[in-house]
């Protein structure tokens, strides 16, 4: 069987679902039996080197930078799957939504961030340096901006959960999970 | 008075009695109908629908419609398991309910029937994201709006178990939600101890006992490896299996069209 290739991001999450990836321990040499990693923070390529079979998905949009990698893996993945619930409901950085009663709601988050006595930051400055990304007005989902085909939930989802869903979708199945193994938590 | 009446539910003759609402008479059976609005002790209102069957060829509440002499009831049929799912899913997109921070989380209800259904997550329709205020006003008890599912079930307790009407049903339609008898919960006779406050009346996280969350280790929860509805069913039933294969993971089909 050709090997799939699997390329995977994470955008505004906290690396815990590539962690729970790597919690598959000594399966990890089954998987690289049957997929090869483009793409990837595991490998550290910044690019694709050619289309992928399999993209998955860690994370939410709260960034411009975000949107761009998110279009980019739906332009060169067969299957995009936003694993875990950032990618699937906007997760903690959705949390930031709940104070859009403010007029400048993107303003008040950020000072109350950086320019609150709680934080050590003398100069009471907001990082706005060219460099950096620009914020979204709010976090969106993955389903927000592209067309994703499967979701593997779970705050992060088991790596036994990972591995089922990997394993049929190399073998070109849809994934089926076990009822222990649905968690949004 | 009651008399002795025969019903079928998806093809299976059950002897009953008559004077019960469809789902009593299904769980003396052995049967358990979803239901997230109702729970034992509180009279039904029959609003949250997930309890939903057809009798007759008709759609109706399982927990308000009484069970009638012949009647024919499909309940756990494609179309029928397709619009509960769907009813829960909805409830996921109106409220915020982010599991991965609710104290609820393993005991709340919502999500149980979401993993019974095999919801792995929605994503039919958009997220409303909803900002509705927090009352942390009363010194034991706080009120996460964004968490409510209006299913009533704290109005009925309040009103009828404690005698008290510390809450109320306020406005129709989308801008419905539930109030407090006065200007927060702190200006209510609320007390920790009511019934409305316990556990087993808010079905989510929006009824918070303050210094008692997240006392339950992950996997060791209500629902970690119960499913919700499992102590009703009997054991021969199917659906009663503790593991149970979901058909597949939800493809997301809002946006299809999109690059």
């Amino acid at each position: 069987m050709k090997k799939k290739r699997i390329a995977t991001t994470s955008l505004a999450g906290c690396f815990g679902c590539h962690m729970s990836l790597l919690d598959i321990d000594e399966r990890i040499f089954d998987l690289l039996e049957l997929v090869e990693f483009d793409r990837s923070p595991l490998n550290d390529l910044k690019k694709f080197t050619r289309r992928c079979d399999i993209g998955l998905i860690e994370g939410g949009c709260c960034n411009e930078e975000n949107v761009h990698v998110l279009r980019e893996f739906r332009q060169n993945c067969d299957i995009l799957v936003a694993v875990g619930q950032c990618a699937i409901m906007g997760g903690l950085p959705v949390m930031r939504n709940a104070i859009m009663h403010s007029d400048d709601p993107l303003r008040e988050c950020l000072e109350e961030a950086y320019c609150t006595p709680k934080v050590l930051n003398p100069e009471n400055q907001i990082p706005n340096d060219p460099a950096l990304p620009l914020l979204l007005d709010k976090v969106y989902t993955c389903v927000d901006v592209v067309k994703i085909d499967y979701q593997i939930p779970g705050c992060p989802p088991s790596g036994e959960t990972i591995w089922q869903a990997l394993n049929a979708l190399v073998r070109n199945e849809a994934p089926a999970l076990d009822y222990a193994l649905i968690k949004y938590d | 008075m009651t008399k002795k009446i025969t019903f079928t539910i998806d093809g299976k003759t059950i002897d009953s009695k008559s004077g019960q609402s469809i789902m009593d008479a299904c769980e003396a059976q052995g049967i358990y109908i979803p239901r997230l609005c109702d729970s034992k002790g509180l009279v039904p209102q029959g609003s949250c629908r997930v309890c939903s069957v057809k009798v007759n060829g008709r759609v109706v509440a399982a927990c308000t419609q009484p069970v009638e002499d012949g009647a024919n009831i499909e309940h756990e049929t494609n179309e029928i398991q397709g619009y509960r799912k769907d009813l829960v899913r909805m409830l996921f997109h109106e409220g915020n309910h982010l599991c991965p921070i609710c104290e609820a989380s393993g005991r709340c209800e919502l999500q149980a029937m979401a993993y019974r259904f095999g919801i792995s997550q929605a994503t039919t329709y958009p997220y409303l994201q909803p900002v509705r205020p927090v009352d942390a006003s009363h010194p034991d008890i706080a009120l996460d709006n964004n968490r409510c599912i209006l299913c009533g079930r704290c109005i009925r307790a309040s009103r009828d178990v404690d005698g008290k009407n510390v809450f109320e049903y306020i406005g129709r339609g989308i801008h419905k939600r539930i109030g407090v008898n006065g200007d927060c919960l702190a200006d209510t006779n609320a007390e920790l101890s009511d019934y409305a406050m316990s556990h087993e009346v808010c079905p989510v996280g929006c009824i918070i006992r303050k210094g008692e969350g997240f006392f339950a280790p992950v996997g060791e929860r209500q629902y970690d490896m119960d499913k919700i509805g499992s102590s009703i069913e009997s054991p021969g039933n199917p659906s009663s299996d503790k593991l149970i294969k979901v058909h597949q993971i939800d493809p997301g089909c809002f946006n299809k069209d999109m690059p």
